[in-house]
């Protein structure tokens, strides 16, 4: 809206002078992706500028009394206290403005709440802290993948200068084609998350044990991102959303491409690695997924419940155990299941950790993984 | 009232009393064994500014790291424990307690009645409270340390906590039994002890408001605790109310808390009103404007709030009857409440008006509250709601009403009482600074923040994207000034309390109700003893 721009211009200045930040100030909703969002900013807009006539009435009426009505100017006090034609006109008028908000904006939620006839479905599950994505049903149908922060830990902690997109930027994008209907699923395997994504105007809690939808139709090709919005615990700030939005062309190169990566692989699951390989490759997906609560030097986080990995009976003891914990989580913790990663990546992860940190519990194969899996 | 126990040294003047200095308590043991509603009082109130110190302390930790991205001071566990705790202790430990202070001392002697009407329930409600703040403390000393769940203990993460949240859910129990039991009381009170000729229609507001928050208070809290209670199962007994896999639902939690959680904001709000419905009146020297409105508003509001607890929850998925009603009722409550706004302008207008500083208050009351009210009506609209839930924009709207509003409101209460209270007058100049550095810093912090919610902030994030570092340094830059403006605070209770100017009998020329008019300045141990009759 022009006039709130204008006031919330003017404040922003006002924050430059005090800062002199050489970040560009953000104030308002994001540039709209999708119908539905830009219905949204124009419901915005609307009530702002009734809004503002309210307070316009009410306020004057207010500071000129404050200007005009002193006891210091010798204004003597009336000693009206009633008034009931008042009284019933400023009962009903803001009833019937509320209507007149209430109308278009019952136009939006029913279009919001609509999901049926998607293009492509998406199931979205939230995870401690991490995103997966399943596409269930329409072109890409199979694809399924997790998505996590790809910022470094050193840029978090100071370390490093931070990029661009710091906190905002995955390893797995999400990709959908252009003008197509995309309903997204959510659910959870911990925790209530949400997933939301403000260009879109679409947000839903991730409820654990429950599905729940929400729909948008991209209309610009782009990356869009956002972050978890719902309390999830520790990590809660690090589990961002992207979304690239791609042509239908793009979209379908996309898929092949990520089908014919899968198939390899799938391959690669089940080839026995060699030693050097397990630890280089389960130090990244440590990384990516365990370091967070057991930390780099493997002493765990005993405020979650994370235990120390470094000479603890899991991480040295009999193999299967370990493998059935990392495949199964622990009920009530954080430590959720992590099947949906490859039988390589698991294999490496479980090998890196009986090897690191002064362990020393042997190798793990892919094709053991496999056999614990039911 | 012959029972309660006279220890105390003070303001007899004006007053013979039958009985006089025989107690056998002095010192600590007054504290602890009084049942004279005004020492109580004047325990919920310092309690209440203990806690408020405790509270703001934690939110400056939340703003010192939110100061620049990356992790500099907390680490993103302690920085969950540190927003849970400071929501908890603000809004039970300070909010609550002051407005029972105020309760505690005003209305006896706004009604004409010689004390509460049950004095030893009411020694007791005071002395759970520093039993239940301990425990909240003490979880920080547990392993895995306080509950880092947000103030409203969504389910399952709370699962996921150490002992902490244990001590947390008994702390809450303790501070439920309180409240209960002091609305008990405060009912009694109201019903049964007003002065002859004292009828409910002839009531300052400030009583009405509290009648009615009382009623609220002993139909929510038990619903509070039945929250809770289920967790605690959850955790420990091998329930699954909150757990779907055992066939309960983490959405029933929500629920539930927010049936308590939306009665529980005009818990804290309506003594605000009350406090303001007394002081716009004096400072205008005009009476109020419609206070049969005013108590059918109020009364409006109470009844609604019980129907309007899933606004808080539009994203969790309801079908599109459940949101449209949800809505629909929501935006309902925005005309009692402009009601309301409406009369205390109109009050103003055309009064004799002068500008002490609980008239400053009252006034920063009157106009933040409503800028408050107005982001509640934007978030009340689901489509918007759902770009805008579990953002920046919600901490802002939220802390409106509850600092521009339930906080302004006490402190309006606080100088306008005060002269009452300890016979002396507080220092004029340093009010108004008070007053202007609270009202600036106030908006430094939470005005930017509707931006950084409009922009995409998530709340309760130890850390963030570059977007939004400039408002956040804003914002933490107001967070520490508002600190040190409280710290004044501080000085001027003592500075009045130690070295204040006797108060004149009638500091204000406009105010009116049995306080001002029937008892001498500084009040006596006891008043009322014999119930005045009105007109």
């Amino acid at each position: 809206m022009r006039g709130t721009k204008v006031i919330q211009a003017l404040a922003g200045l006002a924050g430059l002078g005090i800062c002199g930040s050489a970040y560009a100030l953000e104030w308002y909703f994001r540039e709209p992706g999708s119908r539905l969002a830009a219905d949204v900013d124009w419901l915005h807009q609307m009530v702002m500028w009734l809004i503002l006539a309210i307070f316009v009435v009410v306020f004057g009426a207010m500071f000129y009394a404050c200007y005009a009505h002193r006891k210091s100017k010798g204004h003597k006090a009336e000693q009206f206290h009633e008034n009931t034609a008042v009284e019933l006109v400023w009962t009903v008028i803001p009833a019937i403005i509320l209507v007149a908000i209430a109308w278009p904006a019952t136009k939006v939620v029913i279009a919001q709440k609509d999901t049926s006839a998607p293009d492509l479905t998406i199931k979205v599950t939230g995870y401690q802290w991490k995103w997966g994505y399943d596409y269930v049903k329409g072109e890409g149908e199979g694809i399924s993948f997790l998505s996590t922060l790809a910022t470094p830990r050193a840029q978090i902690e100071g370390h490093e200068p931070k990029g661009e997109h710091y906190l905002l930027e995955v390893d797995n994008e999400l990709v959908v084609p252009i003008g197509k209907k995309i309903r997204v699923i959510t659910t959870a395997a911990d925790v209530v998350h949400s997933w939301w994504v403000p260009s879109f105007g679409a947000k839903q809690d991730a409820i654990p044990g429950f599905l729940r939808d929400l729909w948008f139709r991209p209309e610009k090709t782009g990356t869009f991102r956002s972050q978890c919005v719902e309390l999830c615990g520790k990590e809660h700030g690090f589990m961002p959303i992207v979304v690239r939005v791609v042509s239908g062309e793009d979209y379908t190169q996309w898929v092949a491409q990520f089908k014919e990566k899968a198939e390899k692989s799938a391959a690669g699951d089940s080839r026995n690695l060699s030693t050097q390989e397990l630890m280089q490759r389960g130090e990244k997906v440590y990384t990516g997924n365990c370091v967070a609560c057991h930390q780099a030097q493997g002493q765990g986080t005993p405020a979650m419940k994370a235990p120390a990995l470094a000479g603890s009976k899991v991480t040295t003891g009999p193999k299967e155990a370990h493998i059935d914990t990392v495949l199964q989580g622990r009920a009530n913790t954080a430590m959720q299941s992590f099947k949906a990663l490859g039988n390589a990546d698991l294999a490496a992860v479980i090998t890196y950790e009986r090897n690191s940190w002064g362990n020393k519990g042997g190798e793990v194969q892919p094709a053991e993984v496999a056999a614990r899996r039911k | 009232m012959s029972a309660v126990v006279d220890t105390h040294g003070h303001g007899h003047a004006g007053h013979d009393h039958g009985h006089g200095h025989h107690g056998p308590y002095g010192g600590i043991m007054r504290w602890i064994t009084t049942t004279n509603h005004k020492d109580i009082g004047t325990l919920y109130l310092w309690f209440s500014f203990i806690m408020f110190s405790v509270g703001g302390t934690m939110a400056l930790v939340i703003r010192a790291e939110l100061f620049e991205p990356g992790l500099q001071i907390v680490n993103p566990d302690f920085f969950n424990q540190m927003t849970t705790m400071h929501g908890l202790i603000m809004v039970f430990g300070a909010i609550m307690p002051v407005f029972v202070g105020f309760a505690n001392w005003q209305i006896p002697m706004m009604i004409g009645a010689p004390d509460m009407a049950f004095a030893r329930l009411n020694n007791w409600s005071f002395w759970l409270l520093p039993f239940a703040a301990t425990l909240l403390i003490l979880s920080f000393f547990m392993p895995g340390g306080a509950p880092g769940v947000g103030w409203t203990m969504y389910s399952p993460l709370t699962v996921q906590m150490g002992i902490g949240m244990d001590f947390t859910i008994f702390a809450v129990h303790l501070l439920g039994m309180s409240s209960i039991l002091g609305s008990i009381n405060i009912i009694t009170t109201i019903l049964n002890m007003r002065a002859p000729g004292m009828t409910l229609m002839r009531m300052p507001l400030f009583v009405w408001t509290w009648l009615i928050t009382a009623y609220l208070l002993v139909a929510a809290m038990p619903v509070l605790a039945g929250a809770v209670t289920m967790t605690l199962t959850d955790r420990h007994f091998g329930t699954s109310f909150f757990n779907a896999a055992g066939g309960g639902d983490p959405v029933l939690y929500q629920h539930i808390f927010w049936f308590f959680g939306h009665p529980e904001v005009y818990i804290i709000a309506l003594p605000g009103f009350g406090v303001i419905s007394q002081v716009i009146p004096a400072f205008s020297r005009k009476p109020l404007f419609g206070y049969a409105s005013m108590v059918y508003a109020t009364s409006a509001i109470a009844i609604l709030s019980f129907i309007v607890w899933a606004h808080h929850m539009y994203t969790v998925g309801m079908p599109v009857t459940g949101q449209l009603f949800f809505m629909y009722a929501t935006i309902l409550i925005a005309v009692p409440t402009g009601v309301k706004v409406f009369n205390w302008v109109t009050t103003m207008w055309k009064g004799s008006l002068s500008f002490e500083t609980p008239m400053l208050f009252a006034c920063g009351f009157l106009f933040m509250f409503t800028l408050g009210g107005f982001t509640g009506l934007v978030l009340a609209l689901v489509p918007i709601d759902i770009q805008l839930h579990d953002t920046y924009y919600v901490v802002a709207h939220f802390h409106y009403v509850m600092v521009a509003g339930a906080l302004f409101a006490a402190f309006a209460g606080v100088y306008f009482w005060i002269p009452k209270w300890t016979g002396r007058m507080y220092n004029e100049t340093l009010g108004k600074i008070h007053f202007w550095a609270t009202l600036i810093f106030f908006n430094m912090i939470f005005f930017v923040q509707h931006f950084l919610g409009m922009a995409g902030m998530p709340r309760r994030i130890p850390d963030y994207p570059l977007m939004f570092e400039t408002w956040n340094k804003i914002s933490t830059i107001g967070a520490f000034g508002m600190g040190l403006a409280q710290v004044l605070f501080f000085y001027i209770v003592l500075d009045t309390i130690r070295n204040g100017k006797p108060a004149p009998q009638l500091p204000w020329e406009g105010a009116d109700s049995l306080e001002w008019t029937h008892l001498p300045t500084p009040v006596p141990y006891h008043t009322f003893e014999t119930q005045p009759t009105i007109r």
